[in-house]
């Protein structure tokens, strides 16, 4: 047995030796963000487990918690599983993405289309 | 379905394989890092493909306007775009991804430490093939930062005489590389020794050091395909010998000799005691005086006709995009890997001269990952690429006086 002493879920949060580079004007920002994606990983955890408790009581009446954690995806459901979280990404990371085009093309923006169509 | 239908997704992290030594990831476990190991390839590819765009329609035009010229280098690129906000986020998420990893695989490996203690010490205690000195010193270029933002770095331990930082190491890579190293994270081992077998078939080296071999992946291969050669892996970092060992020593590589030892100083092996000396994925966490010191040794201890070979990201070579070189070089400012940048700059032709060899004894090639494709998809080079993370490596290699030998014997 692990000696209760040892926090080992502390022990994981170390932060890693070397200044942190900054990506935001306020520092606050970069802590959000580190709990935006932290929740947007635990949810995806939760989608899987579901996911799994699915898979199982489809082919079994009743399951235990070992069932879950003894479970493991045959090739289809592996795919269809990475398909699920694909998904899932694509869904949460709407806003980052859509940057992407926006990089593709300067757009006007409606103030001056509500312009040009009182012309028009 | 047709497997050309078929989306992009990583493979599952239950096909990575165990060994006497794997932590045991619980049903979460292993959902977090199936979260990582696919948001990692949206980043590569769906949110990636945005730096270049943001370069070309913005960064560049900008800097041109404000200097008049192109940039000049790939840190000018990076200052230039680290003023981007789609720059900014995207290697904010990065960071986020990489830290995660890291905290993620400390969980796992943490909550079950003295179980891995105890699985490890049934392979080393008594074991003549690990052997630790603690008087080795961790040198400054492994202290000053914690290498890829791996808390406590290699050498690190949470309890005295643990594996931990081996642990950490080898259940997360899965994440950061989507699967693309293989169910043992061998594909680059197993790649040199398919490259060997092809490249001087019936050859079989007596002795063959690896230098820096952390937790063994590529070593292990190349044990296993030679089992009557004595191999011997140097680390400077208990911790992840330990691990190494047992773990070489559960997949039944029982022919390395694991040895705590700095490969700046290989005084203990007379001149020419190995037919095959290598690095692979270590010369980047080097330093720039470090590194021609290691590549000296490395020759001096080098039989004739030996093999010497690194295996490396490519070169930042004058033909290599300026756009191309930063972004291979964002982990050296965002990853911690104070040496990335310098190393890769370096011609490592020049290096192999500088540390003994002949300029017609060099050679270079490719070397791709062998994984199973079954399961392990084939990482994305060039468009997609996770820049310094692909499975696919520039191995810098020479054959030491191969041709005075040849031309002796004639
Ligand atoms: C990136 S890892 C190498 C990866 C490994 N060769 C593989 O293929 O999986 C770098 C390793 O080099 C070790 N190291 C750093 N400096 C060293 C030195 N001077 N002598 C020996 N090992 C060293 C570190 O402890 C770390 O384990």
């Amino acid at each position: 047995m692990t000696d209760s002493a040892f926090d080992w879920m502390a022990a994981a949060n170390k932060k890693a030796k070397g200044k942190r580079p900054e990506y935001f004007d306020d520092p606050e920002d970069e802590r959000m963000l580190s709990i935006l994606m932290a929740v947007a990983g635990e949810v995806s955890v939760l989608r899987e487990r579901m996911d799994t408790v699915e898979r199982l009581l489809e082919t079994k009446g009743t399951i235990s918690r070992d069932d879950i954690e003894s479970y493991v995806p045959d090739k289809n459901a592996a795919y269809e599983r990475g398909v699920m979280i694909r998904e899932y990404i694509y869904r949460v990371m709407r806003g980052p993405h859509q940057m992407v085009e926006e990089l593709k093309e300067a757009e006007p923006s409606l103030e001056e289309l509500s312009k040009e169509l009182r012309e028009i | 379905m047709n497997d050309d239908q078929k989306l992009d997704v990583a493979p599952p992290y239950n096909a990575v394989a165990r060994h006497g030594v794997s932590p045991n990831p619980s049903h979460d476990e292993i959902a977090r890092f199936d979260f990582l190991a696919n948001f990692n390839k949206f980043m590569a590819s769906a949110l990636g493909t945005g730096n270049q765009l943001a370069y070309d329609n913005r960064v560049l035009p900008k800097f041109k306007k404000e200097h008049g010229r192109e940039p000049k280098d790939r840190f000018e690129i990076r200052r230039a775009m680290n003023e981007d906000p789609f720059h900014l986020f995207w290697s904010a998420l990065k960071r986020n991804s990489m830290e995660m990893r890291q905290q993620n695989g400390r969980a796992i490996v943490l909550r079950q430490i003295d179980e891995l203690n105890a699985k490890a010490r049934q392979f080393n205690e008594g074991r003549d093939t690990l052997e630790l000195n603690p008087e080795i010193e961790v040198p400054r270029y492994q202290s000053a930062v914690d290498i890829h933002c791996m808390p406590g770095s290699y050498h690190g331990e949470e309890l005295p005489g643990d594996v931990s930082a081996g642990a950490n190491y080898d259940c997360g890579i899965f994440a950061t590389t989507g699967g693309g190293l293989g169910a043992l994270t061998d594909g680059g081992g197993m790649a040199l020794v398919e490259w060997i077998k092809k490249e001087r078939p019936g050859w079989a080296p007596r002795r063959v050091l690896d230098i820096g071999c952390t937790v063994g992946h590529n070593i292990v291969p190349l044990a296993l395909a030679f089992p009557d050669c004595e191999v011997v892996a140097i680390d400077t970092a208990a911790p992840i010998l330990r691990y190494a060992h047992a773990r070489a020593q559960s997949l039944g590589a029982t022919n390395i000799q694991f040895i705590q030892a700095s490969a700046e100083d290989l005084s203990r092996w007379d001149d020419g005691t190995f037919d095959w000396v290598q690095t692979t994925m270590f010369l980047h966490e080097t330093s720039g005086k470090a590194l021609p010191s290691i590549l000296k040794e490395g020759y001096r201890v080098l039989a004739d006709d030996g093999l010497m070979l690194h295996l490396e990201q490519p070169e930042y070579h004058d033909g290599m995009p300026l756009f191309e070189q930063f972004l291979r070089d964002w982990d050296a400012f965002n990853n911690n890997e104070p040496f990335w940048s310098s190393m890769h700059a370096l011609d490592m032709k020049d290096e192999m001269i500088s540390a003994g060899f002949d300029r017609d004894e060099l050679f270079e090639t490719g070397v791709r990952a062998v994984v199973d494709r079954e399961i392990f998809p084939e990482n994305a080079t060039g468009e997609g690429e996770d820049h310094g993370r692909a499975a696919f490596w520039h191995a810098y290699g020479a054959w030491k006086n191969a041709s005075a030998i040849q031309e002796a014997a004639e």
